[in-house]
């Protein structure tokens, strides 16, 4: 049994009947959807972008997880050590992972050394007595330091090794039977990717990308439709209309909150047929989902367009907004990784939670029970921005 | 309720510069009722105070016998607005346009349609009904805007020069269709700085800098004042201030 130490290695871092406010909100929708139809421009933007962001993902997935520059430290100097470090200088070989062997390394403190100045991803430490341990005690361990600056990129490289090291593992216990007294059950490494087993980066990226998506669509779009409204009048137009204020609300949620299930539903169809994403979860759940973050998402829209007066500002406001959400969210880097100023940052993150839940419940399965907190966190965040947006709407300044 | 609107002091600051200040007035039902002044004089100011889009910072003031601070909604109801900037969709129909404002003033299905029909007809629309508001000539543009501030039937329309930047023949052509909504009862409070339609109005008030300098019938002020037009009364009143 070879257990693996992993060190994560990061430096410095109404009096009204109902029909008729039914009836306003309708023609509030229908006039929305008519506007849309002759923007041709935005239309298909909004269509094209979730297949183009999807598959220049890809692309920029493959590029990824080249290239991981490896050292290795080998202070036992027997067969069975060099058999494991071959098992890494020649993975590419046999298409695990792409290690770039960078060469041996006399001791630990060159490997920090090394991983410091960015000459090496991965370094991986094999222990004085490490075939006599695993010989006589049938068990040893190996140290594997990670460079987690970028979490991403260490994850996998962290993943591709503790797979060739399981390969490792069977290889000896197979050509050795009497070797293994147990059963194979004690293979198992500890793996944070189970869930995404060949760690497909593009697995990985799908689920966050479609909401990102969504947060633009909502947050974006929404917030300067509403703005373009205050900038050429008819905004005022509507104020001193009997509008009421949920009406004005509701009449601009709904649309967009629509094309962005819409999107969605275009995004999860090209995620599931051209990169073979898998929805191991309920569908059900997942629109559930998707329906509660584009109502949220719409929400800051509309608080955005309420506390801008032009579109330039919105579009700033919007910017500022998703750039944070989008670096915190964990779409690129692991949000276990980050100082933790970042992870209390984090707890107010919408993407954060919906990408957990992206891709728990599309990879592996989970249930509305497993995902009770975010459902509850994003409900409270949805109703919160609403609620803003809302108090913050005025027909009379 | 007799009156359509009445303001007593009406007075809005922005910071210190006072914009409209402490200005009153009445204006009967079914009068058309000029408000006159140069370029930030106060009228869209004192316009917006009434229509419920701005809240005054003191003074009084009731449209169509309902109070500004505490009523906005019940007047909203009972108004229609034409804003200085044009303010329908150029990217809808012009159908579309008076199908959506008919529906968000709760107009029903029915009467969605007669009015619909009875405006593209009355305006000569009939062959753009269906195209692009944008594609339509200014004039025709301020027109259907003005028909469509009217689609609820009001009790006042509030106009914000709604004849800018358009020729004579094309202005006649507006204050012909106010006349119509005068004559049928609606009451209209119109801004504008030309002063050949001051004429039409049954009075005028003159804003200089905020205040109201002179409130009457067109005939009496241009007695008062001993010219023979209405330019002539805003020359004396807008000069005398500005100029000493
Ligand atoms: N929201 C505002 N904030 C600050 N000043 C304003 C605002 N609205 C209008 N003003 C100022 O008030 C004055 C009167 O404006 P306005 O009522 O639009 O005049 P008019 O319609 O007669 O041309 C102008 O000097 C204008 O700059
Ligand atoms: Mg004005």
């Amino acid at each position: 049994m070879i257990y693996i130490i992993t060190t994560w290695f990061a430096p410095s871092s109404i009096h009204r009947s109902s029909l008729l406010i039914m009836q306003r909100i309708l023609y509030m929708i229908e006039k929305e959807f008519k506007q849309l139809r002759r923007n041709k421009v935005l239309l298909r933007m909004m269509l094209a972008a979730p297949v183009m962001q999807l598959i220049l993902l890809a692309y920029a997935a493959n590029f990824e997880v080249k290239n991981l520059k490896i050292a290795i430290v080998d202070q036992d100097h027997t067969t069975y050590a060099q058999r494991l470090a071959g098992k890494f200088r020649y993975a590419e070989r046999r298409q695990i992972g792409n290690f770039l062997f960078q060469g041996y390394l006399p001791n630990s403190k060159s490997a920090y050394e090394e991983l410091l100045a960015g000459r090496a991803d991965l370094v991986l430490i094999i222990p004085p007595h490490f075939e006599r341990d695993l010989g006589k005690e049938n068990q040893a361990s190996v140290q594997l330091l990670v460079n987690a600056i970028d979490g991403t990129k260490g994850g996998i490289a962290s993943g591709y090794a503790q797979t060739i090291i399981r390969d490792f593992n069977l290889a000896i216990r197979t050509e050795n039977i009497d070797f293994d007294a147990g059963s194979l059950a004690g293979l198992n490494v500890t793996n944070q990717y189970w869930y995404n087993p060949r760690l497909e980066y593009k697995t990985f990226m799908v689920p966050g990308i479609l909401f990102e998506l969504m947060l633009l669509i909502g947050g974006m779009i929404a917030a300067l439709n509403i703005v373009r409204e205050k900038e050429i009048g008819t905004q005022e137009q509507l104020n001193v209309t009997p509008i009421k204020k949920h009406e004005f609300i509701l009449g601009k949620l709904t649309p967009f909150v629509i094309i962005g299930l819409i999107q969605f539903t275009l995004g999860l169809v090209v995620g599931r047929f051209l990169f073979q994403i898998p929805i191991e979860g309920s569908l059900l759940l997942i629109y559930g989902f998707a329906f509660l973050f584009m109502l949220l998402s719409v929400g800051l829209g509309l608080l955005i367009s309420a506390i801008s007066d032009t579109q330039q500002q919105a579009m700033f406001v919007v910017f500022f907004c998703l750039v944070i959400f989008i670096l915190l969210s964990g779409l690129f880097s692991s949000t276990q990784d980050m100082p933790q100023w970042a992870q209390y940052l984090n707890l107010l993150n919408p993407l954060k939670y919906i990408i957990e839940v992206g891709r728990n419940v599309l990879l592996k399965g989970s249930t509305l029970r497993d995902m009770q907190s975010q459902f509850f966190t994003l409900l409270g965040m949805a109703i919160a921005l609403i609620g803003l947006a809302s108090w913050r709407y005025r027909k009379t300044v | 309720m007799d009156k359509a609107v009445t303001t007593h002091k009406l007075t809005k600051k922005f910071g210190d510069f006072v914009a409209t200040d402490e200005i009153t007035f009445e204006v009967a039902q079914g009068e058309i009722f000029g408000f006159l002044g140069a370029n930030g004089a106060g009228k869209t100011t004192a316009m917006r105070m009434l229509c419920g889009l701005l809240t005054p910072t003191s003074g009084e003031a009731t449209v169509a016998g309902y109070d500004v601070y505490t009523q906005p909604e019940q007047i909203k109801q009972r108004i229609g607005y034409m804003s200085q900037r044009f303010s329908l969709y150029e990217d809808l129909t012009v159908r579309d346009n008076i199908r959506f404002y008919g529906g968000i003033y709760g107009l029903s299905r029915a009467e969605l349609k007669t009015k619909s029909a009875s405006i593209i007809r009355e305006l000569g629309l009939d062959s753009v009904a269906d195209a692009l508001v944008e594609s339509l000539p200014l004039g025709w543009k301020q027109r259907l805007a003005f028909s469509v501030a009217l689609i609820h039937d009001p009790k006042v329309v509030f106009l914000d020069e709604p004849t800018g930047g358009v020729d004579p023949i094309t202005r006649r052509q507006f204050w012909d269709k106010i006349y119509e909504a005068a004559h049928n009862g609606t009451t209209i409070f119109v801004t504008t700085h030309y002063m050949d339609e001051a004429e039409y109005c049954d009075r005028v008030s003159i804003m200089v800098d905020g205040r109201i300098k002179a409130l009457d019938t067109p005939t009496e002020l241009k007695r008062t004042y001993g010219v023979d037009s209405m330019d002539g009364v805003f020359q004396i009143l807008a000069r005398g201030t500005s100029g000493k």
